[in-house]
């Protein structure tokens, strides 16, 4: 198998396999093998539009957790200009499952933040695989609210399995500190925009998502829980993760028609590792939209607005 | 009068001992076992100790109705948003359907979901009160208790009455999916409205309180209050000892280890729960001392 592609992806991987090797025998006979090459490279572009065009819900699961799918640092690089990391909570420590920094949007003064999972496996293990712990929560609550007092707008990356489960969060009040975010979030007097780029995973996603304007990406996915942990509870078994999918509705498109979500932002065939500037220049088009509109509300219009979308979740309209 | 037995039995022994044999002997619904200590307790006697094992003081669940009456004074009740019901949008179904479910937590509760809300007086304070039914799927949060949760904190703020919350849920109710998580904006964002007008909340932790929450309105007290024995926690010990891989230690997430790790402001028992939220409350909005009750 691939590493490259995922399970469902496999007769695309084989048919890329057989245009590399094509390519590597290419100098004989040029003229066939190249006409060789342009047929079945269209053929994997059909295969590719027919196997995305039709994507269930587990499926679209893997490809937000694909192992070459952008992360937050790969789109705070490609996004914004003069990015200044800042670390710590200032009370315990420096969590690097959570990414925090002042930047530049097309020249405007911007706070960033987002979960990161790492990418090698040394750089996971020290980023905890993208699981915050509570200081990394109050790291990012401390980001905010300098961003406050200094009028940035914050724009949040969330790409999170959850909050860590360990002892040592739990000792440190994991729950205290996500709560605290989702209080003092909604009282921000600035502009926040939060945008899933991958895994949106529950209360530890939540807790950076707070905002006037939430978008995903095409294929990623946001939800109370994880399919298999929702399977495991509900089905009594793992093994039902296809269909936790299914129920619990976490795709983008599903939020979106039910209206959880306000923008979805499209991804290219394959996926948003297939382009990943392409999908950059796409998030960074819809932030600077987005922020020019919130710019038109003063502050307490700004508050009042995001106040009566919160109060919205949940009433049946 | 004391039996012989009595004499050279000592009385710990003879309760375990006689459980058994006496409860297969009892009508059905006099007795309730203590889940801690095995004692066979006589029920009437039970409820009127607060529902509180006579024999190990172990804090046994409370129906949230019956929560609200102990807490409140008699015929001070006035019920909030009684009138928000469950729906079933996303028709969710797993090995039962969603809506059946519902259906037979209406049942056994008499409740039309989770959250039971009232105004009152607490020793002659008017107050708001809400209370978690964990036998409700498992206290579990979804769209009505987040809405019945934000209108009880309206009336709170309107009439700037103290805000209190008795806690006892398993997290967000999976089968809302997505707009059960956003439920714990929609709380937090309330209790920030309601702290922003200077009114108080106390939050009361009663077992068990995890995920969805503990990480929203059960944290955020200007005072969190545990009742002895009482779990709390962002994951459940499950999962953590699944992710860790290792055993948890003594205590783990009950309020005797939160209130030494600092997540809670006290621990207290629920006969002085009353005289205890109502000095407090009393002290924070500038009223008179309570009278100790008899």
């Amino acid at each position: 198998m691939n590493p490259n592609y995922l399970d469902f992806e496999q007769p695309i991987a084989d048919l890329e396999t057989k245009i590399e090797a094509l390519r590597l025998v290419g100098n004989d006979n040029e003229l066939n093998i190249s006409d060789e090459i342009a047929k079945l490279s269209a053929k994997s572009v059909n295969l590719t539009e027919s196997i995305f065009s039709n994507l269930s819900a587990a499926q679209v699961s893997k490809v937000s957790r694909h192992p070459l799918r952008p992360h937050t640092v790969d789109y705070i690089a490609s996004i914004f200009d003069d990015f200044d990391e800042l670390h710590g909570d200032r009370h315990f420590g420096d969590d690097q499952a959570m990414v925090c920094g002042i930047a530049r949007l097309s020249g405007r003064a911007v706070m960033v933040m987002g979960q990161e999972k790492g990418r090698s496996t040394k750089e996971k293990v020290a980023r905890n695989f993208g699981m915050p712990r509570p200081e990394g929560y109050r790291k990012a609550l401390r980001m905010m609210q300098m961003a406050e007092r200094f009028k940035m707008p914050i724009l949040t990356f969330i790409d999170t399995p959850g909050a860590y489960p360990g002892i040592d969060a739990e000792e440190r009040g994991q729950s205290e500190a996500i709560a605290y975010n989702l209080a003092q979030m909604s009282g921000l007097k600035t502009p926040v925009i939060a945008t899933v780029i991958g895994e949106g995973g529950s209360g530890g996603a939540l807790a950076i998502g707070v905002c006037d304007q939430l978008n995903m990406l095409q294929y990623s996915t946001y939800s109370v829980i994880s399919p298999e942990g929702c399977a495991s509870i509900l089905w009594k078994s793992a093994e039902y993760a296809a269909d936790a999918a299914n129920a619990m509705g976490i795709t983008s498109s599903r939020l979106h028609d039910l209206g959880l979500v306000d923008h979805v932002i499209k991804e290219p065939l394959g996926g948003a590792h297939r382009d990943a500037d392409l999908v950059a220049a796409s998030i960074k088009s819809t932030l600077i939209s987005q922020l020019a509109e919130l710019d038109l509300m003063d502050a307490d219009t700004l508050l009042d607005r995001r106040y009566k979308r919160l109060m919205a979740y949940g009433l049946s309209s | 009068m004391s039996s012989w037995l009595d004499k050279i039995v000592p009385a710990g022994i003879l309760t375990n001992l006689g459980t058994k044999d006496r409860r297969s002997n009892v009508p059905e619904g006099v007795w309730k076992k203590c889940p801690k200590c095995a004692a066979a307790l006589y029920k009437p006697e039970l409820e009127k100790n607060l529902e509180v094992c006579t024999k190990c003081e172990h804090h046994m669940r409370v129906p949230a109705r019956d929560r609200l009456t102990m807490f409140l004074d008699a015929n001070s009740q006035t019920e909030i948003a009684a009138e928000v019901e469950p729906v079933d949008k996303l028709k969710f179904k797993d090995i039962k359907k969603y809506k059946d479910r519902l259906a037979a937590a209406q049942k056994v509760t008499e409740e039309k979901d989770a959250l039971v809300a009232m105004k009152g007086k607490l020793m002659g304070i008017d107050v708001v009160a809400v209370a978690f039914e964990f036998n409700f799927l498992g206290g579990s949060m979804g769209a009505v208790v987040g809405e019945r949760f934000v209108r009880a904190a309206k009336v709170s703020m309107e009439q700037g009455l103290p805000f209190v919350c008795f806690s006892a849920s398993g997290g967000a109710r999976m089968q809302e999916a997505l707009t059960s998580l956003f439920q714990m904006a929609k709380t937090s964002a309330a209790l920030e409205k309601l702290k922003q007008q200077g009114v108080p909340y106390i939050s009361v932790l009663t077992d068990p309180v995890y995920g969805g929450v503990s990480a929203s309105l059960a944290m955020l007290g200007d005072v969190n209050i545990a009742e002895p024995g009482a779990r709390m926690g962002f994951a459940g010990p499950r999962v953590i000892e699944q992710t860790v891989r290792e055993t948890l230690p003594e205590g783990f997430q009950k309020s005797e280890f939160l209130l030494e790790h600092g997540a809670i402001d006290m621990i207290v028992n629920r006969h002085q729960m009353r005289a205890t939220v109502c000095r407090i409350l009393s002290a924070m909005t500038h009223q008179p001392a309570p009278v100790a009750e008899a």
